[in-house]
């Protein structure tokens, strides 16, 4: 295996620094300011940030590197929560054997439908993974109910045997004592930044995530999975099995999103259906084109990116904006908030989709093409060569 | 490059060292005991509510309800409820001197979202206090949610037997009825009508309310004498019901009971209408739909199939006493159209927490449940109400409505039949329907 790149490096420590700082970098204006709507530093939504980070490197390994492109991988988050919180009903609120079991679980069940699915490529493959992961969804609405508790959500009751835990033992998720929901919150004058113990495991999960999806890049493995990429029928004739590797490629992040789908379970003890849905799926392959797919980074931007709006947006609610532009004229005011009201508050969907379809067109890289575009230009400007070719998507 | 990883790793090991001793130096200076004590002159809380999904037009008249109970709350309009309420310990001042602020997020009746906007509602907007709900799984959720997280949950539309049955938690508290009281109030209406030999084919959406509401109406028509052909479970997304509807003839059943709500209800009424379902005699009687658990806004999307069409709901606004007509006038005031059942009970939820929290003279969770339990009040449209301690139900009168046949305006769909008295639709706790649950203890957090 070949030892990182310099560029790798520097990605890497970005990436540590970025996780670690989380709660001050998301939290820029003080509480209680009107900016203060726009923080997004709060222990559920970094939560969030993290464990769709690593739902979408893992989706990226697959659809980044090999092409495959496969609209089935939320049924892998919900088998990786349902097998989570199993081990909580049926052990206990230690999240270790449940993460364990949501990785294997979901390494298992890609397993089977990749071995299914990916006998058809192109479109084929990504109609049988949608068909494999509403059909998932479907049973967990109706027939396994008694695995599932249906449309209510499974979750944690207190008659459940949980044959591990003790008598005065910690009732929410936890590992090995330090729960997953204590939050520390550190008041540095108007600013109140929030240390949550659930988010730094994730971002622990999140950081070694990365680590393996780099070494995988560019290892010789990433390599054939890039070749497969290029031209799969000119590597079939020359002698290469190829199917080997984009099962190898799928199984892995099926269990990364396995992995994402227990770390869900594990900071909020609940596994509803509606994950494995196929909008859900969806989501998760707007996340990395949105970033950038087959960039290293792009699929985490993009996640987060979707969340944010989701969080922060989806609350803009009209008193809000009423309280915004109180200051202009009464009609005048009514009218900046009906038009604006379209796309904040339940509107936020709008203005996702509004800027999604821009990226697509102006940034077909996503995210990503952007950041690289701003260096350049930023680079020429100081007159620097931009001959650099270190950075390469793999096209 | 090992300059820049060098300085890199310096800086950000320096900031993560003061990052990590700071806490030590300044933590537990606000610690007030519980989750998100308001230290200003404002108290925020949260508005949870379907914006889009099956319930969306629920979800709607809800957030018109609470907008209207904040600014009733807060000194505005002409106080709706609060003056017929027979607790006087609101004066249009907020709540305990501090001003009511509220947050708004959508549950898009999905388990996970709804719980995901709760979250960022109790961390991040301080909300003290999470109410909201148009289904009982999510409410049951988030229900879940707020007991761990250490505040109230006031649950707006959930009728499920669970959310105060095997699901109630010590934070949580429910004003609007349940199945059990449905078919305890609807069971005898049934019986008078349609008489004792009927035979019962049920449709039930397949979730904890379908389920404990189907149980329920079953049991009450089964004392009566009825029998029960069938019950068929429907997923929640179902669109399209005439698959379910065409065996129900075959079946030898004469009754259907459609155990569905929302855009569900709407969908198997109209499928089983055009079959021509009501228009058949079968052995020797007329065919007839039961739905037990109907709204104003259910009626109206499914227009003239209605009319004639039994059901029970929580409060209708034709009623007559002083409370119902205090809460029409300023909804419809503001608004320019009556309130449906939905904004009803959020309404009186907020209401009543904003009373609790009078009472008790906190905001504490703990504070808030001792002021609540076994609290009896009236006036606030249902007659004489009594939160139970032991889980956290209201107990009050139920309305059996009927599909009116000359309905006067686009409002006036639905007709109050019988005021079922509280006494018969009262039920013991550890009641089979209601066991293998456990309140646990109040919550506080923090």
């Amino acid at each position: 295996m070949k030892s990182l790149n310099s560029s790798d490096k520097r990605t890497l420590l970005f990436v540590i620094v970025i996780s670690l700082l989380a709660p001050f970098l998301l939290n820029p204006f003080p509480t209680g300011s009107g900016m203060a709507q726009f923080n997004a530093g709060y222990p559920d939504l970094m939560q969030r940030f993290a464990y769709f980070g690593i739902l979408a490197i893992g989706f990226n390994i697959l659809f980044g590197l090999t092409g495959y492109l496969s609209f089935g991988h939320a049924a892998f988050l919900g088998v990786g929560s349902y097998a989570t919180v199993w081990m909580f009903k049926l052990l206990s609120y230690n999240i270790v054997p449940g993460i364990i079991l949501a990785v294997i679980m979901a390494g298992l069940f890609s397993l089977l439908i990749g071995f299914i699915s990916l006998r058809r490529s192109g479109i084929y493959f990504s109609i049988l993974t949608l068909a494999f992961a509403q059909m998932s969804f479907a049973l967990a609405y109706s027939v396994l109910t008694p695995l599932t508790n249906g449309e209510t959500g499974l979750q944690v009751y207190n008659d459940d045997p949980q044959i591990l835990m003790g008598e005065n033992a910690i009732t929410s998720p936890h590992l090995f004592g330090l729960k997953m929901q204590d939050t520390f919150t550190l008041d540095l004058g108007p600013w109140a930044f929030q240390f949550n113990v659930g988010y730094y495991v994730c971002a622990l999960f999140l950081i070694l995530a990365f680590y393996l999806s780099v070494r995988i890049f560019r290892s010789p493995f990433g390599l054939m999975l890039r070749a497969i990429k290029t031209n799969q029928t000119r590597l079939n004739y020359t002698g290469i099995n190829s199917r080997p590797y984009t099962l190898a490629a799928f199984v892995i992040s099926g269990m990364y999103a396995g992995l994402a789908g227990g770390l869900m379970a594990s900071m909020d003890p609940l596994a509803g259906a509606e994950r494995m849905q196929w909008t859900a799926s969806g989501e998760i392959v707007l996340m990395t084109i949105l970033g950038g797919a087959g960039t290293l980074i792009g699929p985490v931007l993009g996640a987060g990116f979707i969340k944010y709006f989701e969080n922060i947006f989806s609350k803009i609610n009209e008193t809000v904006l009423h309280g915004w532009f109180a200051w202009m004229p009464d009609g005048l005011e009514d009218a900046v908030v009906w038009v604006l009201h379209l796309f904040t508050g339940k509107g936020w969907h709008l203005t996702l989709g509004l800027l999604f379809m821009l990226i697509v067109i102006f940034l077909p890289g996503g995210l990503m093409e952007g950041a690289d575009r701003i260096t350049d230009w930023w680079k020429r400007k100081r007159g620097k060569d931009v001959s650099d070719t270190s950075k390469t998507p793999a096209e | 490059m090992s300059n820049f990883t060098r300085r890199g790793l310096l800086k950000s090991g320096a900031v993560l060292g003061a990052g990590m001793a700071m806490p030590t130096i300044l933590t537990a200076a606000s610690h007030a005991g519980y989750t998100n004590a308001p230290t200003g002159s404002s108290v925020t809380l949260g508005f949870n509510v379907p914006q889009s999904g099956p319930y969306a037009g629920e979800g709607a008249d809800e957030l018109r309800a609470y907008q209207l109970a904040v600014e009733h709350l807060n000194g505005g309009g002409d106080g709706g409820m609060m003056n017929t309420f027979s607790s006087k310990e609101l004066k249009g001042n907020g709540i305990l001197g501090k001003k009511v602020e509220f947050v708004t997020g959508d549950t898009q009746t999905k388990s996970d979202a709804a719980r995901a906007s709760a979250k960022s509602m109790i961390e991040k907007d301080g909300a003290v206090m999470i109410t909201g709900g148009s289904s009982s799984g999510v409410a049951i959720a988030v229900q879940g949610l707020c007991q761990e997280a250490g505040v109230i949950f006031m649950a707006g539309l959930t009728h499920s037997n669970d959310t105060t049955g095997k699901d109630k938690k010590a934070n949580g508290f429910r004003h609007f009825f349940n199945g059990y009281m449905s078919a305890a109030a609807l069971a005898p209406v049934l019986e008078a009508r349609y008489g004792k030999d009927r035979t019962a084919y049920h449709l039930t959406a397949d979730y904890t309310w379908g389920w404990t509401q189907q149980e329920s109406i079953q049991a009450a028509t089964e004392a009566k004498g009825w029998q029960t052909a069938a019950n068929v479970l429907t997923p929640l997304a179902t669109q399209d019901f005439s698959s379910y509807v065409a065996p129900v003839l075959n079946s030898g059943a004469d009754v259907l009971v459609l155990n569905h709500y929302g855009g569900n209800m709407i969908n198997s009424l109209t499928s089983a209408v055009q079959f021509g379902l009501r228009d058949k005699m079968v052995n020797g009687k007329q065919f007839e739909i039961v739905v037990p658990l109907y709204s104003r806004l259910m009626a109206s999307g499914a227009g003239e199939n209605v009319k004639g069409i039994f059901g029970s709901t929580n409060w209708h606004w034709s009623l007559t006493d002083e409370g119902s007509k205090a809460f029409v006038k300023s909804f419809g005031e503001k608004y320019g159209f009556p309130p449906s059942q939905a904004a009803h009970t959020v309404y009186c939820q907020t209401m009543l927490y904003a009373d609790a929290a009078e009472r008790a003279g906190t905001f504490n969770p703990c504070g808030i449940a001792e002021a609540l339990e076994g609290f009896k009040f009236s006036g606030l449209g249902n007659g004489d109400v009594e939160y139970r301690a032991e889980d956290h139900q209201c107990f009050k009168d139920v309305l059996v409505v009927k599909g009116k046949e000359n309905p006067t305006s686009e409002f006036d769909l639905l007709e109050v039949v019988e005021i079922t008295p509280r006494a018969q639709v009262e039920y013991a706790v550890d009641h089979p329907m209601f066991a293998g649950g456990d309140l646990g203890k109040c919550n506080p957090g923090a």
